[in-house]
């Protein structure tokens, strides 16, 4: 019994100095934000009803001057080198622009790039963003551009092919061997960090938050806001995680056998030191 | 020469050489512990059971690391995490040990203080106790830097410019510790080899020493009561092992230190593979960048007390400067408790609970060391930077007053007595 109450006492300061220096302390670190909203509701909505083949006659004439893409047979006018020499950063492909973007999301970057990524405040003076904005089109046409996107996407991508589309133009992640195709420096300020050990350092519960809006966590932070919808987004974690990451399984699976025998050790050992005491007390 | 004569067995054989009849007797079957002990004695053999787990999962770690600043965090965070065979899990148990050993370290020393087992004729046992503190300190500070993340890089930065503060040669001392202006490359690999060379042979050394203070004193017991140790031991011998207040070191102490040390282990390997995040910082899984500085720099969580003693003086006090009252404050807080043995005035050896005033000063050391321990991990600004400064200086008192605290208490003892 005395040993029980020694036992607690530990226990007990043992934990308020864990909470203090753990979840309190992370909390001053990180002030809670709301949760990721994958609606985008801080911007207007495009309500118009797209027409799929208004849009592909749009996209054709608006679009493939910078961009490629490739699923509908429009290959890259420019090769990578030369498209980040000449714009800053390599346009994207937009094969898959409508199965990992927020259809609405999607509609408001066309119209104005800086203000749906949130990245205004690095485009003041004579900097524009690389991207021109198509606010001079109607909500009609281009939710017409939209509807083509989407009725072009495919049904399913993998963990990396998201991964690729979503953060691989500006990001290496080089334990998985995906190499930035762009160099963003210039026009971002900053050369965005490697993502390969993101899923330690920052943790799913950060990540979730902050790839639906880095302005939440990092104030003035000069990476955009991707507009990713929920599965695109968890799957661009899972890929972080799936990299970074990578014995998580093996971990989770050898973990209740060696705890398993240790419980059994700790059994075994209680009836030992039961057995031997009887002796002298 | 001694006479050999034909031996019957491996082990006679071994005996006539080595005398391992006698050895096994002075170091095991009649090594005598006080009987009259609690879980917290086993705490001993749960450190050296922990060294030997970061010993040995360390001598992994080194087969695959690089001490190199472009290789380092690759050869951490790839090559041994991902690319060699159970790395991971090699990696989690010395991050995860070298964190629990402390927890176990601070156990045992406050054990020590609360039962008095430092004074005595104790004393040698309590400073190389001490001196091993100061020694894994020293251990823990160089393995955090060999990762080369972020907090590797920061922490070393700001540790190293501690020494900057030191009169006279505190500038060149610093230039000389990091081996360049700044912390590099050659820093890296001069803390590799204190970590895997030079502190682990000091270590072992005083561990060595540690031990073998404790042979004349012996162990101390639940109630600090003088015991005749020989005369306990004839009892036992005799077959009176009930009634003797001694019980061999083998097989009956550590049948119960080898429960309590199970015990400990499923916890243990609970955090390495569930909760790691407190042993291994997230932040360090940046890699490092003298560029960039983290929005929050702290050490790990066992050094957090003497960190915000550093920092609590945040404000210059006449000519003095801020940062030298802070290291001067940092100096006292290192050296301090190896003096408890000369700041405790009372003659008496009881625990705590039995020792009226010493009793009080113990429990309030332990709550301001936790919040010293807190203020020392949350940014130091407006209340928090007071409250660090107030702590400080309650730290710092309460060391002054403890042998005036000490004297009172055995007087007023002896009164009642």
């Amino acid at each position: 019994m005395k040993e029980l109450k020694i036992l607690g006492v530990i226990t007990f300061f043992t934990l308020v100095t864990y909470w203090g220096v753990e979840p309190l302390a992370h909390s001053i670190f990180h002030p809670h934000v709301d949760p990721a909203d994958y609606e985008f509701k801080d911007l207007p909505a495009v309500e118009a009803k797209g027409d799929v083949a208004q849009g592909q006659e749009l996209v054709s004439m608006n679009c493939i001057a910078c961009h490629s893409i490739e699923k509908a047979g429009f290959p890259a006018p420019l090769d990578n080198a030369t498209a980040n020499m000449s714009y800053g950063v390599v346009p994207p492909d937009l094969s898959s622009a409508g199965a990992i973007y927020n259809a609405n999301f999607l509609a408001n970057f066309i119209k104005d790039p800086a203000t749906a990524t949130k990245t205004a405040h690095k485009f003041t003076g004579n900097k524009v963003h690389p991207m021109p904005g198509y606010s001079w089109m109607s909500d009609e046409e281009i939710a017409s551009m939209v509807a083509y996107f989407k009725s072009i996407a495919p049904a399913s991508m993998t963990n990396e092919e998201v991964f690729v589309d979503a953060c691989g133009r500006c990001h290496d992640m080089k334990y998985s061997k995906n190499f930035a195709t762009s160099d963003v420096s210039n026009y971002m300020g900053s050369t965005p960090p490697d993502l390969s050990m993101m899923i330690r350092s920052r943790g799913e519960h950060y990540l979730t938050t902050f790839i639906n809006d880095p302005q939440k966590h990092l104030h003035g932070t000069a990476m955009p806001r991707v507009g990713l919808n929920e599965s695109a987004q968890k799957q661009v974690v899972t890929y972080l995680e799936e990299v970074g990451d990578s014995k998580k399984a093996e971990r989770e699976g050898i973990a209740p056998y060696v705890l398993g025998f240790l419980a059994f050790m700790a059994f075994i050992s209680f009836l030992w030191k039961k057995e031997i005491w009887s002796e002298v007390k | 020469m001694a006479e050999f004569k034909k031996a019957n067995s491996v082990g006679e054989w071994l005996d006539q050489r080595l005398n391992t009849t006698m050895l096994t007797k002075v170091m095991m079957t009649e090594y005598w512990i006080p009987k009259d002990i609690n879980f917290l004695w086993a705490m001993g053999m749960i450190l050296a059971f922990t060294f030997k787990i970061l010993l040995v999962s360390g001598i992994f770690l080194l087969m695959y690391y690089k001490p190199d600043v472009n290789m380092a965090f690759d050869s951490v965070n790839y090559t041994i995490m991902q690319e060699v065979g159970y790395g991971w899990l090699f990696r989690h148990i010395h991050g995860v040990g070298a964190s629990l050993v402390f927890l176990i370290i601070y156990i045992h020393m406050f054990t020590g203080i609360y039962y008095g087992s430092y004074k005595k004729g104790r004393e040698m046992i309590w400073l190389s106790g001490m001196l091993l503190l100061v020694l894994f300190s020293a251990e823990a500070f160089s393995g955090y830097m060999l990762p080369w993340g972020q907090m590797s890089y920061w922490a070393a930065y700001v540790i190293t410019n501690i020494f900057g503060g030191i009169p006279l040669i505190g500038d060149e001392l610093v230039v000389w510790i990091r081996g360049n202006f700044y912390v590099a490359d050659s820093t890296l690999t001069r803390f590799f080899m204190l970590h895997v060379l030079l502190v682990p042979l000091a270590i072992l050394g005083g561990i060595a020493f540690h031990f073998y203070s404790l042979r004349i004193p012996h162990v101390n017991n639940q109630k600090g009561e003088e015991i005749d140790f020989e005369e306990e031991a004839n009892k036992y011998k005799a077959g009176r092992k009930k009634l003797s207040k001694v019980i061999p070191f083998w097989p009956v102490f550590m049948a119960k230190d080898v429960f309590v040390l199970s015990v400990f282990l499923f916890f243990f390997f609970y955090l390495v593979f569930y909760h790691y995040n407190f042993a291994m910082d997230p932040v360090n899984f940046d890699p490092a960048n003298g560029l960039k500085t983290p929005a929050h720099i702290y050490p790990e969580w066992y050094f957090l007390w003497s960190y915000e003693v550093l920092r609590g003086f945040f404000f210059d006090i006449g000519p003095l400067k801020a940062a030298d009252i802070g290291l001067a404050a940092f100096g006292f807080a290192q050296i301090i408790f190896a003096l408890m043995p000369w700041l405790d005035r009372s003659p008496t050896v009881a625990p705590a609970s039995q020792r009226p005033y010493f009793r009080v000063w113990f429990w309030i050391m332990i709550v301001i060391l936790i919040v010293l321990t807190i203020y020392g991990k949350l940014p130091p600004t407006g209340t928090n930077a007071w409250i660090g400064f107030y702590s400080s200086i309650a730290f710092i008192l309460l060391f002054l007053l403890l042998p005036v605290v000490t004297s009172k208490e055995a007087a007023v003892t002896k009164g009642a007595k």
